[in-house]
């Protein structure tokens, strides 16, 4: 029971770390999966090939074997960084794909007619898309990107299992110096907790702000 | 007429799958001239009026608008659309944003127009449809017939040299049908160039310089309202009039 309190700073920095992973792979798979959404609806042919294939590839590895490929092949190539960089990199191009297909989703629930409508007015594809085609998107993506966020901060614990500091990784020590499994393992859910339950709120208070009346 | 011509289409193809849509269309649309396309449903009329700027691209034959060919999607194309006004017949209205962003987001964002200069402008052309207190309403608080008026004047900010309208009221409700069609005169009056699709005969009569029949992918008749409406040529168009007219 007293498990909590006496090891609050090594909980504390697994929260910490399990909270940063979360948040930077968040902004790096909404950026890279608005990229290649975008790439996915373009009228140029290539990129819609490229956004496919990045899409398809990344979605159908498992995440495991995608931090072996990031943190033991990248090495191999030069590229050496530290772990939790890392462990940022293979969540967030892992979510990526799925942030993709969820915009994507969500551009066509947008009306043929509105694109057409901004073409018509001498709008480039680029302005099209940011000015009058996703801003409408936007508000049916709200649920499943929240979603998806969900899953990557629990999918963060993979990289527990590469040597980077986050919640999941904090139960090896404390069961080393003989705490209870089950408490050690409660209050890593309840830290999970925080974290999840914190994504939805914020994105209730998102979909409540941009449901507008239209 | 048709000496200066703006909007020159020649021996244009194009298809749906097997469906031949237009066949070999030649048409030329003089400056300051209103054009009315007149025909059946699935005769093509739609699709041309689209490839006038390129919304339906064509497989074989030449655009040109003010002598230069149609270029390729891409910056030269959106160049090229901002000086073509076109109406939908589902309006398009942009649902995010207020009846007067509509109207200035293509002045602001294609034309780099200051806030300032394009709202001022906006509310000009609302006034002239007759919506300036609407201005701060968004699309679906309007009604079909207004959402059409903001939508000739959404077109109209850009300054086009030609305007197309696909239907424009064909979706609206028999008593609004008017309010736009108001509208559509008076740019006839003052000058506009017009392609108008339409199905508003009276229209036809009253504001059309010429009127273009189109049934099965081909242009049948071109000439002046008075003409084809008292004395039609082809058998198609006599059949076609006949069964709009009676009643």
């Amino acid at each position: 029971m007293n498990v909590l309190t006496d090891n609050l700073s090594l909980y504390g920095k697994g929260l910490l770390g399990t909270v940063e992973l979360t948040v930077y792979a968040s902004l790096l798979a909404l950026v890279l999966g608005f990229v290649m959404a975008s790439f996915r609806v373009a009228p140029v042919g290539s990129l819609r090939v490229f956004g496919t294939a990045w899409v398809t590839v990344l979605r159908n590895t498992p995440l495991t074997l995608l931090f072996f490929a990031v943190l033991l092949g990248l090495p191999r190539f030069g590229v050496v960084l530290p772990f939790e960089l890392f462990a940022v990199l293979a969540l967030g191009c892992y979510t990526s794909a799925f942030i993709c297909e969820a915009l994507r989703s969500g551009i066509n629930t947008v009306p043929t007619g509105q694109g057409e409508a901004a073409r018509s007015l001498g709008m480039t594809f680029g302005q099209t898309l940011s000015l009058v085609v996703l801003p409408q998107a936007f508000r049916s993506v709200i649920p499943p990107i929240g979603s998806t966020l969900i899953a990557l901060a629990k999918n963060s614990a993979i990289a527990g299992s590469f040597s980077v500091t986050e919640l999941l990784g904090t139960y090896k020590p404390l069961n080393e110096l003989g705490y209870s499994i089950v408490w050690t393992f409660v209050w890593i859910a309840v830290g999970y907790l925080i974290v999840t339950l914190s994504i939805s709120a914020i994105f209730n208070v998102l979909e409540k702000r941009w449901g507008v009346p239209r | 007429m048709a000496v200066d011509p703006l909007i020159e289409l020649r021996g244009v193809n194009k298809h749906y799958g097997k469906l031949h849509v237009l066949k070999d269309i030649d048409l030329t649309v003089g400056r300051g001239e209103v054009v009315v396309v007149i025909g059946p449903s699935g005769s093509g009329k739609s699709t041309l009026c689209r490839a006038i700027n390129r919304l339906e691209p064509v497989e074989s034959g030449t655009i040109l608008l003010d002598g230069r060919p149609l270029p390729e999607e891409g910056r030269e194309l959106a160049k090229l659309r901002a000086e073509v006004g076109m109406v939908f017949q589902s309006f398009n209205l942009f649902a995010h944003k207020t009846v007067l962003a509509n109207v200035s987001l293509a002045p602001l964002k294609v034309r780099k127009r200051s806030r300032e200069d394009a709202d001022r402008r906006s509310r000009e052309l609302l006034e002239r449809v007759g919506l300036l207190a609407h201005a701060d309403k968004y699309p679906a608080q309007l009604s079909g017939g207004q959402q059409q008026r903001v939508a000739i004047a959404r077109a109209l900010a850009m300054d086009p040299k030609v305007m197309l309208f696909d239907e424009p009221t064909s979706a609206l409700d028999p008593e609004m049908i008017n309010e736009v069609l108001e509208v559509m005169q008076q740019l006839a009056r003052d000058g506009m160039t017009m392609v108008v699709v339409t199905h508003e005969m009276g229209f036809a009569r009253s504001a059309a310089n010429r009127v273009v029949f189109m049934a099965d992918g081909r242009i049948v008749e071109d000439r002046s309202p008075e003409q084809f409406f008292t004395a039609p040529e082809s058998e198609r168009a006599k059949d076609f009039l006949s069964k709009i007219l009676k009643h």
